[in-house]
This record gives structure tokens, sequence and C-alpha cells, in this order.
């Protein structure tokens, strides 16, 4: 089985507002995906509607084989095989950076703490921040916040990772570290859809384009060098003019 | 002249009725505690015909005063055939008055925590109740503890109308000395520093523990 997401006429709107209309996108296994497009155009909201945080009016979405319904209990075993980062520093306030780290592995895959701890540490270690396992969010620089994020959707083993604008809160400086922990991952294979707007970052980390504006898709496309140089449509033309300068 | 022999002479009586007046209090907030909870999880979960009926329980409860409430379960209820002792129509009053205060206490924190908490709660696959108990439950707490408090401070002092249904607490025992021996000075100066050894230790551990409690989210 090597189609790990699969959305099929994918439709929803907010009243009458039309977010997402008629979406059709595959994601393999090993693969990385980058959407962009600009800002309101629905890649959020695609995101959220794969581990069901957003209901979807119609349309199918199926991940690892399992169809995406938010009504059923299902949804919960579909969340642990992807995992999410978000935009804002999600981390939970209250707990210390491993207990924000292992809590879903205790109380969502019922793993024991001696093993769940030392898996923690790894990552921790990986992602350079093997000091900080006892701090609190609120001592972490906002670039820290989201490394340990991400090790905190990995230690649940996913089968993809969603990347939702994970620098767009970050300092300048602080982006380069979250992008280059995202690199690694890529490298090993990791599966992941990411959306943001990181020019040079997609170029250089992505398998396949997917050009979202106004709720469509308006270009999908695995020849990533030729997309950024000489894209085929207009409307990416003009999306993609507006991040140089001359 | 405050005379002191008389204040001493009072203490015990005084102290026998601290006690009533701390164990009633207490079992009161326990009452309203838990009440509070439960309404607040009800209200916070928008659970369907029970959360208008808290709504409309919190609105009676806060506006009408404890007196009132208090003489309706003494006087008017044992009408219809229930009857409690004194004491349990104290704490029953104590707990409704103080349920309906701790439950807006406790929404307030519950929706001042941010979305995206249970949202990354619930992609990481725990359920909506695993999330209600490990993340939006601690940090609601943290921002409802202030006021918890301050709901603590204010049924420990509501508990002075409890003398109106004849139940011996501190106020009673005060109204009852004057009222036989006259000796106002003496009477109120004890009933004042009576109430301030039963609260002044709430404050205080109130705000050692307040200290405490934000310390992980909001450090020193």
């Amino acid at each position: 089985m090597n189609e790990l997401i699969k959305v099929d006429h994918l439709h929803k709107s907010y009243d009458q507002n039309t977010v997402l209309r008629d979406i059709n996108l595959t994601i393999n296994k090993g693969e990385v995906v980058v959407i962009i497009g600009p800002s309101g155009c629905g890649k959020s909201t695609f995101l959220r509607c794969l581990n069901g945080l957003e209901t979807i009016d119609s349309g199918h979405i199926e991940v690892c084989g399992h169809e995406v319904n938010t009504t059923s209990k299902e949804i919960y075993k579909i969340r642990q095989k992807v995992g999410m980062v978000f935009q804002s520093y999600d981390l939970f306030p209250h707990k210390t950076v491993i207990e924000n780290i292992i809590l879903a592995p205790l109380k969502v895959q019922k793993r024991n703490r001696a093993d769940a701890e030392k898996e923690a540490i790894e990552l921790l270690a990986k992602v350079g921040l093997s000091d900080k396992k006892d701090y609190y969010p609120r001592q972490l620089s906002g670039g820290q916040k989201q490394r340990v994020a991400i090790v905190r959707a990995l230690i649940m083993h996913p089968d993809v990772l969603l990347f939702d604008e994970v620098t767009a809160a970050l300092d300048p400086e602080m982006v380069h570290e979250v992008l280059q922990t995202m690199l690694e991952l890529a490298k090993n294979g990791s599966t992941m859809l990411i959306v943001t707007h990181e020019m040079a970052f997609a170029r250089a980390v992505a398998d396949r384009i997917v050009f979202f504006d106004k709720g469509d898709i308006v270009e999908e496309t695995g020849d990533v060098k030729a997309f950024f140089d000489a894209p085929k449509t207009e409307r990416a033309k003009n999306f993609l003019k507006t991040f140089t300068y001359d | 002249m405050i005379d002191f022999e008389i204040i001493r002479s009072y203490i015990p009586l005084y102290t026998e009725a601290l006690f009533l007046t701390v164990k009633i209090g207490w079992l009161g907030i326990l009452a309203a505690l838990v009440i509070g909870l439960s309404g607040a999880a009800i209200r916070h979960f928008n659970i369907s015909i029970l959360d208008k009926l808290v709504l409309i329980y919190v609105e009676v409860f806060r506006n009408t005063p404890l007196l009132v409430q208090l003489f309706f379960i003494y006087f008017a209820l044992p009408k219809i055939g229930i009857k409690m002792s004194a004491e349990k129509c104290g704490i029953l009053g104590l707990g409704l008055i103080g349920g309906a205060y701790m439950i807006e206490t406790i929404r307030s924190g519950l929706e001042s925590v941010a979305a995206i908490q249970s949202e990354s709660a619930l992609s990481l696959g725990m359920t909506k109740r695993q999330t209600f108990v490990y993340i939006i439950l601690p940090q609601a707490f943290t921002i409802s503890f202030p006021g918890i408090i301050a709901n603590v401070i204010f049924l420990l002092k509501e508990t002075s109308v409890f003398s109106t249904i004849s139940l011996m607490d501190l106020m009673f025992t005060a109204k009852d000395l004057i009222g036989m021996y006259a000796k106002t000075v003496e009477c109120l100066s004890l009933l004042v520093i009576f109430y301030l050894i039963m609260l002044l230790p709430v404050s205080i551990i109130g705000s050692a523990l307040e200290r405490r409690i934000r310390h992980a989210e909001f450090g020193n």
C-alpha cells in the first residue's frame, strides 16, 4: 500500500464562503509534498481536514486506508497515524518539555514511562535539546518550542507528518534551526505534507509542489525546479513574483 | 472599659462555635466545588438540556440572597415534606449558592484556555475526555485559582447568616451572649478576632498556593 493519504473531491465551505473546492490529492509513502499559496487560500484548512480537526461537506479522505470521519471513534486511531505541528507554539504550558512529549505515548498508546522517556530523550538529542528536558515551555525560544513540538509528534511514530506554517511565527534566526530539523526528517524518508511560505526551503525539500489558490489546486507538479523557474499558470506566476524584489 | 475577664470566660464558647462554623463552612465549600466543577464541565461541553438547566440554576442562585435561600430551605421545604436538620440546611444552602459562583469562576477559566491547546491534544490522538482532564482543566484551574479562593473566603463569611436558622455559629454565639449579658464591645471584638482566626490562614495559604500553582506557566 503506497498511498498514505487519498483525497477525493473534497469540498468545504463556511456558510456562503467556499474554502476548498473539489480537491483531489494523493500522498505516497516517503513523499515530501509542499503546499504553497496566498494567505486564506485554504491550505491550513485542508491540512486540518486530514486529521479531522475540521469537518468536510462532501468528498472522501482516506488515511492509511481508513476513512476520516470526525463522528466515528476511528478518528482517534487515525490521528495517531497523522502527526501535526502547528504555527503557534502549541506546547502545553503547564508541563515540562519531557512531560509534553511523553503525555500522549503514556495516555493514548499506554506505553510504559521508562520506555517513553528513553525515546523522548533520544529524540530530544537528535534535535539538539537534550539539556532542556526539564524546562517549561516559557523558558524556551520559539525555535526550541517548535522543535519540541516536532519531537512530540514524532514519538507517536506517525505514518505521515503535517506541518502547518511552523516557521511563520518565528524570528528569522530561529527559522533555520526548525527547517533544518524538517530537512533531516525528509532525508530519513519521512512522509511529510508541509504548508509553508519559505520558498527556498520548499524548493530544497519538496518532491512535489501543490499550489493552492482560492480553494483550488491550481498547479501540481513533481518537477519542483521547473515550477519555481517557470510556473505554468498565470496565478502561480503572480504569486511567486511577490517573493522577489527587483 | 473592656472587661478581659469576661472575654476569657467567653473564649470556650466562641471556640466551640468556630469549630461548628468551620465544619459547616468547609462541607458547604466542598459541595460548592463539586457542583462548580460539574456545572462548568456541562457548560463547557455544551450538553444540550443540562446546559440550559445549569444556566438557570446559576442565575437564580447568584441573584437571590443566601438569607432568602436559607429561609426557603429551612422554613418552606418542610411544608412540602422535605425536612432536614439545621446543619444540613446550612451545608446545602452554602453549597448551592457557592456552586453557582464556582461554576462561573471555573467556566471563565475553561474558556480562557486557547483552542489550539485542545486541538494539539486531539491531534496527538487524545480523546475529548483526556484532553479535558490533562490539558484544559489544569490550565483553567491555574487561571481560576484566585477566583476560587475569593469564593471560599466569601462563603466562609456568608456562614454568618446561619445564625438566623438557629445554628450556633460564631455570629449566633455573639448575638446570644450580647442578648444575655449586654457585653457588646467584648462580644463583638471577640467575634472579629474569631473571624480573622478562621479566614486569615485561608488568605495566606491561598496566596502561597497561587504562587506555586502559577510557577509552571508564569515563573516567579
